[in-house]
């Protein structure tokens, strides 16, 4: 783990929020700069304790097998990744994040680099569902919606879209924990016409 | 492989399509020896479930041989003679935990469309549109089972296939219907609308839990009288003082339960034919109405008749008024396959009782006809996908 030294040597300007104090609450907002910020926040109780649910999603590069819209994720340091999510006419919008917030089995806060294409931040929290029914696991994503090209490519993320693929992610998240695969169809046996389109 | 696909309302093909491979580990291939018809299928032939697309493979009732396994299948083995449930559940979520298999959370692919419709999605279902998972099913020669070791019963003792072949929906169906109407041993009466395979299932369990009389309602000649052979008192539906002749036969009281066993698509009112064809009302729920005023206060009503969106003109104030418990719902399948596998090995049931119709799956079009016709006195069609 990075010492608290070298977390300030990575990021000058935003000094971390708690993440060399494992006791402290986490901060429940995190703000992203101006105000056409988009927000949406998913939960889903998963039947399984903190620990092996928070561990999955420590090693970001787990993500995309939950995540359905093709997207590569790099990790570059305990704190630092890579992010690059294809876009419509063989493109793709980029950006650095930064694990702002780490609590092991209760919490991961991370934003985007200064000066990103599309500037975002994000929790993920785990609780104790009420009763031994496992964790309730909540998503809270905000970003601001870029204009010119990348705002063109991802306009169709925002708003109901957004919470629409949160709420997918969790979904799929919830199935590989729980079932141990995420339901699927895709390449199965069909009739025509859908088999033409298949071929 | 051969499947039979649906084409659009009421026609169906059989087509030759790809054999169907192991996506996910926990799936297995069943090579299929008997498949049937069940009446749900009967609302997509007729057009009314939402989400069907050309070229989907249809049928949830099935049986046969597991000719593959996924790398992550522990308890059934290639060569395991089993019987498929028509609720593909997980075996790990909350709902599954509490044998509420037909509500488990992790297996539609396409759970957010019933999400929006229902609030919250189910278990998918085998060929039965792309809201509820999108699956193909199994009235073909092959079919691609997920979650191999949750599902699945093992068939381990030599019994004919119609014997056992409808653990898969229409016997447990039938069943839970009937647990579900709280029937006290002895004391009971149970009216059960629809003498279909549900009605027919529905209707023998009753008996089974105990009770001391069962009314079967329906105006199918044949129906009625298989319905009277379990024991049962028939009752046509088109008698004007239906309500009248219920009570009657209950010293005034009214039946202690009463079940819907007919769904979405009862015949009977004008008004809902009309609604139903200019797409204004989902589901025709004539019967549903008939059993809410029908059942005496403090009764209760249990639903396994299918119902897929808004109804018109639901007496609720008389549910309300007679303290009424309802219940409902797609059949917990896994929940009974053991139970009622050793009934039949027991020799209480024999659930071939119901089959009319045997046929080989190339003529699955027909079969779908006369069914839906009741012609020729179609009760249930097996289909044979061997020729
Ligand atoms: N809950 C579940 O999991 C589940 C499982 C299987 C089937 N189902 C549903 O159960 C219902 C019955 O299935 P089935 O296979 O027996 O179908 P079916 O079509 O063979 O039987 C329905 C019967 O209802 C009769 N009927 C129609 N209108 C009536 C009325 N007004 N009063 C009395 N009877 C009337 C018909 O004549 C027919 O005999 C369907 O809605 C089906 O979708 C539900
Ligand atoms: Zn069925
Ligand atoms: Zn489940």
């Amino acid at each position: 783990m990075p010492t608290p030294n070298s977390l300030k040597r990575n990021i000058p300007s935003h000094p971390p929020t708690g993440i060399a104090s494992r006791k402290g609450l986490a901060p429940s907002k995190i703000v992203v700069t101006g105000d056409k910020g988009v927000k949406v926040s998913r939960s889903v109780t998963v039947q399984k304790p903190a620990r092996p649910l928070y561990a999955f999603w420590r090693n970001l590069e787990n993500l995309p097998q939950v995540i359905k819209h093709p997207v590569t994720i790099t990790v570059r340091s305990p704190i630092e990744s890579h992010w690059s999510v294809s876009a419509p006419g063989d493109r793709s919008v980029e950006w650095d994040a930064l694990i702002i917030n780490d609590e092991p089995d209760r919490l991961i806060a991370w934003r985007s680099r200064e000066a990103s294409e599309i500037a975002n931040a994000g929790t993920v929290r785990f609780e104790p569902a009420p009763g031994d029914e496992g964790t309730e696991v909540t998503v809270t994503l905000e970003y601001n919606p870029p204009g010119g090209k990348a705002g063109a490519a991802l306009a169709k993320l925002s708003g109901e879209e957004a919470g629409q693929q949160v709420g997918e992610m969790l979904r799929r998240f919830k199935a590989l924990m729980e079932a141990g695969e995420i339901p699927t169809t895709e390449g199965q046996s069909v009739g025509a016409p859908q088999r033409k389109n298949q071929q | 492989m051969k499947a039979v696909c649906w084409m659009g309302k009421k026609q169906m093909e059989v087509q030759t399509v790809d054999d169907p491979r192991i996506l996910n580990p926990r799936d297995c291939i069943v090579r299929i020896t008997s498949t049937a018809i069940c009446g749900s299928d009967l609302h997509l032939y007729d057009g009314y479930i939402p989400t069907m697309m050309k070229g989907d493979i249809l049928g949830h009732e099935f049986m046969g041989e597991v000719v593959e396994i996924g790398s992550a299948v522990k308890k059934i083995k290639v060569g395991d003679r089993v019987v498929v449930p028509f609720t593909i559940s997980c075996g790990g979520c909350h709902h599954c935990s509490r044998q509420e298999w037909s509500c488990c959370d992790n297996t539609n692919p396409n759970g957010a469309l019933v999400e929006a419709l229902y609030g919250y999605g189910g278990a998918a279902l085998y060929g039965y549109s792309h809201m509820m998972g999108g699956y193909a099913g199994g009235q073909a020669q092959y079919a691609r089972v997920p979650f191999a070791d949750v599902g699945p019963i093992k068939i381990e003792i030599d019994i004919p296939d119609e014997k056992v072949l409808f653990l898969s929906d229409v016997f447990p169906t039938g069943y839970m219907a009937a647990e579900n109407c709280n029937i006290e041993r002895g004391r009971s009466t149970v009216a059960v609308w629809g003498c279909g395979p549900v009605g027919q299932f529905a209707i023998r369990s009753a008996f089974l839990l105990g009770a001391a009389k069962v009314i079967a309602i329906d105006n199918e000649p044949e129906r009625l009288h298989m319905a009277e052979e379990a024991g049962a008192i028939g009752l046509n539906d088109e008698d004007d003082d239906m309500l009248d002749r219920l009570k009657t036969l209950t010293g005034g009281r009214g039946p202690d339960a009463a079940i819907d066993a007919v769904g979405m698509e009862a015949h009977g009112s004008t008004y809902d034919n009309v609604k139903q064809t200019l797409k204004l009302e989902n589901d025709r729920p004539f019967a549903l109405r008939q059993a809410m005023r029908a059942v005496r206060k403090g009764g209760t009503l249990s639903v396994p008749g299918v119902y897929s969106g808004f109804v018109d003109k639901i007496p609720f104030g008389a549910a309300f008024s007679k303290g009424v418990t309802m219940k409902m719902g797609q059949t917990h399948t896994q929940r009974y396959l053991r139970p009622l596998l050793d009934m039949i090995e027991a020799g209480q049931i024999d659930p071939s009782f119901v089959v009319t119709h045997r046929v080989p799956l190339t003529r699955a079009p027909e079969a779908y006809a006369t069914f839906a016709e009741k012609k020729d006195g179609c009760i249930k069609v097996v289909l044979d996908p061997s020729c």
